[in-house]
């Protein structure tokens, strides 16, 4: 990288078909560059969610596969126990992890799987138009909640690192955002840090990464950023939430 | 009560009483199987426990999975990482399982199923059942797929079965069933094998998922979106079911060669049905049966060689009628086919299926159907 911008080997060259000041790009790309900077592109598999990640396979330079919905950490496990030297990473949204999903990401991280998990939490469903996610903030609009999230009716966002904190099997958790170029930061060294811990053979470890919507949060991508600042961090706090 | 096991080996066999679970599993280890994920249901559950142990004598893996959605996308990743890997379940766990099946249907990626099928709807019964039928032979999951489906109808054939399943499954990358029932599944009988039986031939797997090392990136997905792309991959699968179709269907036949009544029975029902062809041999009825093997692809031209003539037909199933579709199908005159079908787990008798032969032989009682 030094004094020079480029692509990250880790990455194709493909245009992303993600929307405009959509979150993913900015992960797979510090993702891409750790994947380079600890040299283990050649040895990575990775898991795809269904969602707008779905596609990622194609702008990521290595060896990835799709599941089923919410079935990617069971998929991930599958690949993980027949070829434990490789790096085998699951990339998840909302919906996927924590709602259709929230069986296979608890009983992975139970069983303590050397998977690194990395969920990108915007609170809607991107790909089908901007539902209410299991994280959705109280009080936020979207087209499965035109009245708002509203606890007595659609319960509460879900704070899922939190619940994963109390699993033997997981060793470190943390959650980061990208609202702001130091948060990016962060997040790239969360990212290298999960996966160091596998590399490592200590098991289960996740970063949630706090990511703007700015299609279905109805806002452009600037003010997007300032909402993580302001609102989501409220709800989802930044930082190590476990490291065992 | 549990029957003593006790192995023997002389001239090269190894020889010892098995459940057809047990049967079932251990067909699997010798077919180089090193990788199992399940979760408890009956009437498997010995299955699943002998995987257990035998994986970990084996050097396999073995996980006991969070559910039946998880066991299926487990042997999903192990599939596309290039092991041989099998998951089992009876009726109600299948369902969940459609989901995974499908999928690797659309990636083209081989596993072994093993449906040790009991009585439904819902959560019928623990009984043993051939309701499953429709749901294994037509597709089971959503989309255009079809997976091999392999009936045993002894202990012998769920050890012999599940050990040619990962051949047809690599031969052709797809998913293969073995569609047994809770007879088969608990009862015990003697087995026996080759101690030096070799797993089938792996072939290479160039798609594996192991690392873009010296070599450029591979994914293994069922989501072709652009324009047209699926259809093609559709008609790539439509022909490599007609290849299947074409070179795997198979039957057993037990007495057809003079028969002009032709009892068509498959897995535990027609085991019963033998011998209700050997009673109705004895009243003088040119009785036979024809066993499929294979349920998908179903052996047509087996039962075809029957049709011309006189020949009658009575489909014994352990459902409501399931199987008889296709007999009717093929047979192209409803009017010839009997059904005798007992379901939520009933078993048909072998007098049964006798009185309801020498109804549909006569004339007034011609197809008639339960």
């Amino acid at each position: 990288m030094a004094g020079k911008f480029s692509r990250p080997e880790s990455m194709t060259d493909k245009t992303t078909h993600y929307c405009p000041g959509c979150g993913h790009g900015i992960i797979h790309r510090v993702m891409c560059e750790v994947i380079d900077e600890l040299g283990i592109r050649e040895k990575t598999v990775a898991v795809a969610p269904v969602g707008c990640a779905v596609l990622a396979y194609d702008y990521w330079n290595f060896d990835a596969i799709e599941a089923a919905h919410g079935r990617t950490p069971a998929l991930a496990t599958g690949i993980k126990r027949v070829l434990p030297d490789r790096v085998v990473f699951t990339y998840q949204g909302d919906g996927d992890l924590a709602a259709i999903g929230t069986a296979e990401i608890i009983h992975a991280g139970n069983r303590g799987e050397d998977l690194s998990v990395f969920f990108v939490n915007n609170g809607v469903y991107g790909m089908t138009g901007g539902q209410m996610a299991p994280t959705t903030l109280i009080g936020q609009t979207t087209s499965t909640s035109q009245f708002t999230r509203r606890p007595d009716k659609e319960g509460y966002p879900l704070k899922i690192l939190e619940m994963m904190a109390l699993l033997p099997g997981v060793v470190y958790l943390e959650r980061t955002s990208i609202h702001s170029p130091a948060e990016v930061l962060k997040t790239r060294a969360a990212i290298k840090r999960s996966f160091e811990t596998q590399l490592a053979g200590k098991g289960f470890s996740m970063v949630e990464i706090l990511s703007p919507c700015p299609t279905y949060w109805g806002m452009d991508p600037a003010r997007s950023m300032e909402r993580i600042r302001e609102k989501v961090i409220q709800q989802y706090p930044l930082g190590v939430v476990k490291n065992n | 009560m549990k029957a003593k096991k006790e192995r023997t080996q002389e001239k090269g066999k190894i020889r010892y009483l098995s459940t057809g679970n047990e049967a079932c599993g251990e067909g699997a280890i010798r077919a180089g199987c090193r990788f199992y994920a399940g979760y408890p249901i009956t009437p498997q559950n010995e299955l699943t426990a002998y995987m257990s142990k035998r994986m970990e004598e084996e050097n396999g893996i073995f996980i006991q999975a969070e559910s039946e959605l998880a066991a299926i996308s487990m042997v999903h990743g192990a599939s596309a990482a290039g092991a041989r890997a099998m998951t089992s379940s009876s009726s109600p766990g299948i369902s969940l399982k459609q989901e995974g099946i499908s999928y690797m249907a659309g990636a083209e990626l081989p596993c072994v199923i093993v449906n040790v099928m009991r009585g439904g709807p819902g959560l019928g019964n623990i009984s043993p059942a051939q309701s499953d039928y429709f749901q294994a032979t037509k597709g089971g999951g959503h989309g255009d797929y079809k997976m091999i489906v392999l009936a045993p109808e002894t202990v012998q054939e769920m050890f012999d079965f599940t050990h040619k399943a990962f051949s047809l499954a690599d031969q052709y990358n797809i998913p293969v069933m073995i569609l047994a029932d809770g007879m088969l599944g608990q009862m015990m009988e003697p087995l026996e094998f080759s101690a030096d039986i070799q797993p089938p031939a792996e072939p290479e797997k160039p798609w594996a998922l192991t690392g873009a090392r010296g070599r450029e990136p591979l994914s293994k997905k069922s989501l072709f979106l652009g324009p047209g792309v699926l259809e093609k991959h559709n008609d790539k699968l439509r022909e490599k079911h007609d290849e299947i179709s074409l070179r795997e269907a198979c039957a057993e036949e037990y007495r057809t060669q003079d028969a002009n009544f032709v009892i068509c029975a498959y897995g535990t029902a027609a085991r019963i049905a033998r011998a209700s062809v050997d009673k109705l041999r004895e009243k003088g009825v040119k009785a036979g049966l024809l066993r499929p093997v294979t349920l998908w692809p179903f052996p047509e031209e087996a039962l075809k060689k029957h049709i011309s003539g006189e020949t009658a037909f009575l489909t014994v199933e352990m459902s409501l009628g399931q199987m008889v579709e296709d007999i009717e199908r093929i047979v192209g005159d409803r009017k010839r086919v009997g059904f005798y079908g007992r379901a939520g787990g009933g078993i048909p008798e072998e007098d049964e299926i006798v009185e309801r032969a020498l109804m549909v032989l006569d004339k007034s009682g011609k197809g008639a159907r339960k």
